[in-house]
This record gives C-alpha cells, structure tokens and sequence, in this order.
C-alpha cells in the first residue's frame, strides 16, 4: 500500500515531464517542426523547379505548336521572322557531350584502374585530394581553356578549324569531367573486397586478367554511375560551350563547326535584355524545360544503376 | 558423369594456350604502363592549362588590380567590385546554408520517421545534386527576381547559390552526425537531457568539423558558379561598391567572362589574372577543408 503511495508522485513527474504546456517541450517541438520545414525546402526547390518552368513555358506552347518545337530544324527565335525548332540546340549539346565523354569515360576508367589497382596506397594517398581538388576547378576557368588554350591548340594540328567549335568545347569538358569520372570510379573499384582479386590471382590471372573480368565486372555499377554522373553534367555545363562553341544555332553533324548548345543559347539570352512576359523570354524558359527532361531521365538511370550496386 | 560436367567454360584454352604466359604478362604490363601514363598525362595536361593562367596573367596580378574598379581600359582595369561582391555573396550563402543545411540534416538524421515520404525527400535530394546549376538560375529568375520583386540583387545571388549548394551540406552534415557514437546520445538522454538538448550541447559539438568540411566544400563550389548569377542578370560592369543586400553587383566568375568574351587581347590578360585569383580562392577553401578533415580524424577517437 505504501508503495503505491509512493509511486504516484513520480508517475505524476514524468506526466509533467511530457506536458506540452511546458515551456521546454514547447521549444522542443518548435524545434522539431523547424528542421522538418528545411528538409522539406528540397522538395519544394525541386516543385519549384518544375512549376516555373511548366507556368513559363505555358504561353510559349499557346503560340507554337508542340510539332513545329520539335521538327522544325531552325532556331531563331530572336529574329523579325523566328522559327522555333529545338532540334539545333538538342543536336549542339549532344555532339559536345558525345565528343566530351568520348574522351573522358575511357581515360577515367582508364585512371581510375591504374590508380586504384597498381599504385600504392601511400601514393593514392596523396593523388585522391589533388584529383578531387581538380574536380572543383570552376567551369568558367575552363571556358578561359577552351577559348585561349585549347582551340588555339587543336587549329596548330588542324588549321581549318574556325575560332569557335563544339570540338574544342567538348574537348575542354573531357578535361574538366576527367577528374570527376576518375575520383568517383576509384570509389567504386576500393569498395571491391581485395579476397576477390587474391582469388583472381591464386586462378593464375595476370594483373590485366583480374582488372578486367574481375574487379571492373564486380564494380560496374559504381563505375557506370560515375559515368552517367560525367554525362549529365556534360549536358548541363555553360560556361565552356557559351565561350568557346559560339553562340549560333547550327543543324550540323560536323563537330568542327560553331553551334549553340541549350545552355548557351540560355546565358546569350539572359545577356541580352528581353522585357518579362514576352515570346523570347519565355524560350529560355522551354529550353530549360528540355534541358530538366534530359538530366532527369540520366539522374534516374544513374539511381536504377546505383540501386543495383550490391556488396560482393 | 558426362565428359560436359568436368569442362570448365571459364578457361577458353583456344583463347589463353599455356605458352602464351609471356604474352598474357607482357599485355598486363602494357596495361599498367598505359593507366599510369594516363594519370601522368591528365595530370600534366591541367598544369599546362593552368601554366597557362599564370604565364597570361601572372604580370596583370598587383595591389591595383585589387583597388581599381572595372574600366574600358584594359590596364586600368581591376576587380574591386567583383572581389568584394564575391566576399557579400559567399558571405550570405554561408550564414543560409548553414542554417538550413544543417537544419535538414538533422532532421533526416535524428527525427525523419522511416516512411515513403523521408525516402524520396533523400531521393530528391540525390537528384538535386545532380541538377545541371543553369536551372537554379531560371528558378531564382521567376521566383526571386520577378515573383518576390527582389531584383537581381546579392540577396538573390545568395539565396541561389545556397539552394544550389544545399544538398553538399545536407550529405557533409548527415555523415557527420551518423558517425557519432550512439553512448553520445544514450549518456544525454541518462541524464534527462531532452532530444533538442542532446543535439545542441552534444551531437552538433561533436560532428561540427565534419559539418565545417562540408560546407566549406560547398562554397568552393559557391565561389566559381556563374551560369546561375548570370541567368538572374547580374550584370557585368559594376563600378561601385554594394551598400545594402539589395544593391546590384558582380562577382569574380563574372567579371572573368565578361573580360574572356571581349576579343581583345589585353582584356584576356585581365581574364586570366581573375581566373588566378578564382583559382587561389577555390583551392584555398578545398584545402581548408582537407586541413579540418584530417585535424578531426586525428583529434577524435572514439
């Protein structure tokens, strides 16, 4: 009996303690509330993304139909006679991106290899930071390469080549998402547990034997991550194509001849000053819409890749 | 058993005969000799280009540089509204980074309940991460620019940037946190501290140079964005300095374009002396962050 007695007052505590009334609880819960409310800010960026430019682009489809935006091979929207076709733009950016992981996908994983199997760790040690430095260089400096570098140095070999191209262009992005490729696939290739090369190597497979139907197999999907990763942001990059690929649209399969890419054609708008609401403001807008469709499908390969990834 | 049952389809003896051992050694090592000269060639390639910087702008770098505003002549040229717009910039997209990153964090981290909507807020996040940044710019265009009338100001850069760079921060913060012990939490709790409390005095201390890390990260990518300032209208020649977060302004990265856009040849040099200076900024906030990383690795053992 008197235990019960004794029990109440604290049972009474701990009711006081969970009281939303008390001023700490209070904080408490303001608290909680308040980091949900940050988290939930992603979403609304991403919603915000996407109501924007489906509510800009609204009008813009009012007056050009959606099959002329897609068929039509001429992109002059700023002209007294515009035609709006989106293909020029499309074929700009998939050239400079083609050309750029042409380069990139093979040397990365080329590098990452030697890097991850054949160097030791003390020196990897001292290589991970510098490459990944590498991989922060902003985009605009390499739009300074393109233009004062890069082209200069490619018109030595081929002295036909005009001022501005999508090979310079895409030439420069293989450099700037080299480091990207090479940091990300090394990940993936040390996430493979070393008993699986001793197996390789107690089989009797030499060194190539073991990267190749091994170690690179057993890391495919980090490897193929790390590609798509170089891809998506090959399409989304600015400043190197806005510098160094020209600024006119151009329907062309000739990589040495100047075109414009979606985001070129985006900053030459912004540049200019067109008045809110009208049509030629509004294209950038579309064009963004294009471009946010493209690096969502490669976002979700990327993920369906990754999802696959499973420890050996 | 049948005579299939013992042949391994693995060991292909047309294509690996035993006496080519030596050849199957010699492709290795030519293998190993190309994936090293890859490294070295990439590497040697990015010190050129950068090389490259310091030869064109190396003689344009003095104090006047720094003091002199932009101007139609080349040589009187300087950055000082494009370094000090920089400083402003950074300035607020840390102090909102922070604050809603490491907000977020913790609430994926410690309160999110395990359901459907906290996976595909960390899926967004993951695809956020991966948002090509010139689309960062069309949202702050219509929504900071023209819907909350805020102009093309260095508020609106900030803010931005710091929704650009948010997720670094939010991935940084969570790792740093979930790399804590849980007797760090489970000590708090024994001792009738509450959830909020355990954070504050215990959990957010402990994982702050993780934190630091990741941020700091954040904002050497902050620091070269141009394509989104150059979508909301920042424009290009500034010549006088911000007074209020409302002013128009400049940064580094676009005053570097606006000078590599001109065709002449003693802007370029301007172009590259920004671009060294660019450069020294992102390395130095990389290297601050690996100097933290490796100091708390160091310090802390759990």
């Amino acid at each position: 009996m008197s235990a019960q007695k004794d029990s109440r007052p604290v049972i009474k505590a701990v009711s006081v303690r969970k009281s939303t009334k008390r001023p700490r609880n209070i904080v408490e819960r303001l608290f909680e509330f308040w980091f949900a409310l940050c988290a939930f800010l992603s979403v609304f960026i991403t919603a915000g993304i996407i109501i924007i430019l489906l509510a800009e682009s609204w009008p813009f489809f009012q007056q050009v139909s959606l099959k002329e935006f897609l068929t039509s091979r001429d992109w002059s929207p700023l002209f007294s006679n515009p035609s709006f076709g989106i293909q020029p733009l499309l074929l700009g950016t998939l050239l400079s991106t083609l050309i750029a992981c042409g380069i990139a996908v093979p040397m990365g994983i080329l590098i990452a290899c030697g890097l991850s199997e054949f160097m030791s760790a003390n020196i990897r040690q001292y290589l991970k930071p510098i490459i990944e430095i590498l991989a922060g260089i902003p985009s605009v400096i390499f739009g300074y390469f393109a233009l004062l570098v890069v082209t200069p140095a490619i018109q030595s070999i081929f002295p036909s080549l005009p001022g501005f191209s999508l090979l310079a262009a895409g030439v420069t992005m293989s450099f700037m998402i080299l480091p990207l490729i090479v940091s990300l696939s090394e990940d993936a290739l040390q996430s493979v547990p070393q008993t699986v090369r001793e197996a390789s190597y107690a089989l009797g497979a030499t060194p190539l034997e073991t990267v190749w139907r091994v170690v690179l197999p057993s890391a495919s999907s980090g490897v193929i991550a790390a590609c798509i990763l170089g891809v998506s942001r090959a399409i989304g990059e600015t400043m190197v194509v806005a510098l160094a690929a020209g600024q006119q649209p151009n329907w062309t399969l000739n990589p040495a001849e100047p075109a414009a890419t979606m985001t070129a054609f985006m900053v030459q708008v912004a540049l200019g000053d067109l008045p809110h609401g009208s049509l030629g403001y509004q294209t950038v807008f579309v064009v963004g819409l294009t471009l946010l469709l493209m690096t969502l499908v490669f976002n979700y390969l990327a993920l369906k890749v990754r999802n696959k990834m499973r420890p050996v | 058993m049948s005579e299939a049952t013992f042949k391994n389809p693995a060991i292909n003896t047309a294509k690996y005969p035993e006496t080519s051992i030596k050849f199957r050694h010699f492709l290795s090592f030519m293998f190993k000799l190309l994936s090293i000269l890859g490294l070295f060639l990439g590497l040697i390639v990015l010190l050129v280009l950068i090389g490259d910087l310091i030869r064109r702008g190396g003689d344009r770098l003095s104090l006047d540089f720094f003091l002199n505003f932009p101007s139609r002549r080349a040589e009187k040229a300087g950055i000082l509204s494009a370094w000090v717009g920089t400083l402003w910039v950074m300035l607020i997209t840390a102090v909102m980074t922070v604050i809603v990153g490491v907000s977020a964090a913790i609430y994926l981290e410690e309160y999110a309940p395990k359901n459907r909507f906290t996976r595909l807020i960390e899926l967004n996040i993951l695809n956020l991460a991966a948002m090509p940044s010139i689309l960062y710019g069309l949202l702050a265009l219509g929504l900071f620019v023209h819907q909350m009338k805020l102009g093309s100001s260095l508020l609106t850069a900030g803010m931005t940037l710091s929704l650009l760079v948010l997720p670094v921060v939010i991935v940084a913060s969570r790792e740093a946190l979930r790399a804590l012990p849980f007797t760090l939490k489970e000590a708090s709790y024994a001792l009738g501290a509450t959830q909020f409390q355990t954070l504050v005095y215990h959990q957010v201390p402990a994982a702050i140079s993780g934190m630091m890390t990741g941020v700091i990260l954040a904002l050497s990518r902050a620091v070269g964005e141009t394509a989104p300032l150059i979508t909301i209208g920042a424009l290009t020649y500034i010549a006088f300095l911000p007074k209020s977060l409302l002013d128009s302004f400049t940064v580094l990265p676009i005053q570097l374009f606006n000078w590599l856009s001109r065709p002449q040849e003693e802007f370029h040099a301007n172009a590259a002396a920004a671009g060294l200076v660019l450069l020294f900024l992102t390395f130095l906030l990389n290297a601050v962050a690996i100097f933290i990383r490796i100091k708390a690795r160091k310090n802390i053992k759990w």
